[in-house]
């Protein structure tokens, strides 16, 4: 199974970048700094990450420390999916 | 001089209204001459920036020379069609009204739109009105768009939008400005006149217009002007009052809209000073005691204003030609 930030990172080279300069996405680069990601890019990258999580994410957590890098994302995904986890066992 | 705004002893919007216009004037006629056309055609919506920019193109050109445009359609504000009569008998230019609304049916403006409501609120028919609501930038959060309906029997429902919801809605609705430029081109091509856009200085730089719609135009004149400085030439040049006094709106949406909800986290007297202070190199710390806010607060009025730059900057690029 493939990681969060693999994942992801495809994604993104292939949405967003069609290919293009995906060797500038390190784990920790800001999307927003490399431009690669706008606030309608957010959107569709929130629909992405509901979608293949089973998450919901609410509005106060749309913000840049949960979704503007992989590394982010990888821990933003994981406290969500833990979170759901617990939820569901207790 | 009179000051357009005034702020803890800071008057970066201060400007002298008399040489403004004077300004304006002479490179709004030197650009018609320049572009070998003979007058003008401004569409006015009875808010006050197109008001200025009429106003502005008669002092250019004179009234025979400037042919006003009222081009309402179903869910236009009736207030905003007597203010924009109002407007242009006290200017004494020609004018013509069109109403949009058959050619917004025929190309599926309003069912499109819908539609698109629909899938979010089912419920969502006749009698219902809507309008767009953005949040976020001053939560620290990205931007996104609520969609607010309201039922004939005043049920309120509000949900967020994912973004296809929100693009095919923004779309639907771009219709509306993009046929208004088609007609004030029509009129523009059969007299040899050019077309006045009329977006402020905060609407250009944060990128609130539809591109080829009301961004397009062969003149901007307040282009480089704040909401203030706009509203401050309203009343130098003795425009209505009413004008003067209006809310901004964007008459866009079915339910009442000021342009803070729909697009700008601040209401424009407050806008127009990040966005001066912003330009002047002025830090947070001296925006937050402009505004008197605190420096978090400000530092997300700065971060908002960068990313609707960064978001809007492909509506102000020319068409890209491949390089042979």
């Amino acid at each position: 199974m493939k990681s969060v930030r693999d994942h992801v990172k495809e994604y993104i080279s292939e949405n967003f970048l069609m290919g293009l300069k995906d060797a500038a996405i390190t784990d920790d680069a800001s999307f927003l700094d490399l431009g690669i990601i706008d606030s309608t890019g957010v959107i569709e990258l929130i629909a992405f990450l509901e979608e293949s999580y089973g998450i919901r994410v609410d509005d106060a957590e749309m913000v840049p420390e949960n979704l503007d890098s992989l590394d982010a994302i990888d821990r933003f995904i994981a406290r969500k999916t833990f979170a759901r986890a617990s939820s569901m066992t207790a | 001089m009179e000051l357009a705004q005034k702020e803890n002893g800071v008057s970066l919007l201060a400007i002298d209204y008399d040489l403004a216009i004077d300004d304006i004037s002479r490179q709004f006629k030197e650009t018609v001459v320049r572009f070998r056309r003979r007058g003008a055609v401004v569409a006015v919506s009875g808010g006050v920036d197109s008001a200025v920019c009429c106003a502005l193109a008669v002092r250019a050109l004179g009234p025979q020379r400037v042919l006003a445009l009222l081009l309402p359609e179903r869910e236009s504000s009736g207030a905003s069609e007597r203010l924009a009569r109002e407007l242009v008998e006290m200017l004494g230019v020609p004018y013509e009204r069109k109403d949009i609304t058959d050619t917004l049916e025929a190309l599926g403006c309003y069912d499109r739109r819908d539609s698109a409501i629909r899938s979010v609120v089912p419920e969502y028919g006749h009698g219902w009105r809507n309008k767009l609501v953005i949040a976020g930038g001053l939560s620290g959060q990205f931007n996104h768009f609520y969609l607010i309906v309201v039922g004939p029997d005043g049920r309120r429902v509000e949900q967020r939008l994912g973004l296809k919801e929100y693009l095919e809605i923004v779309a639907a609705t771009n219709f509306k400005q993009r046929t208004r430029k088609n007609v004030e081109y029509f009129h523009a091509d059969r007299l040899n006149y050019v077309v006045v856009g009329t977006p402020n200085k905060l609407e250009y730089d944060q990128g609130f217009f539809v591109k080829n719609g009301d961004g397009a135009a062969d003149i901007k004149p307040i282009a480089h002007l704040y909401k203030t400085q706009v509203y401050g030439l309203a009343r130098h040049m003795g425009l209505p009052h009413d004008i003067i006094e209006s809310t901004p709106t964007s008459d866009t949406y079915s339910l009442p809209q000021e342009q803070e909800d729909f697009y700008f986290a601040l209401p424009y007297p407050q806008l127009d000073i990040a966005l001066a202070f912003l330009e002047a190199g002025r830090n947070t710390t001296e925006l937050a005691a402009a505004l008197d806010i605190d420096e978090l607060s400000a530092r997300r009025i700065y971060a908002d204003i960068a990313a609707k730059r960064r978001t809007t900057r492909y509506l102000h690029e020319a068409p890209v030609l491949i390089k042979g």
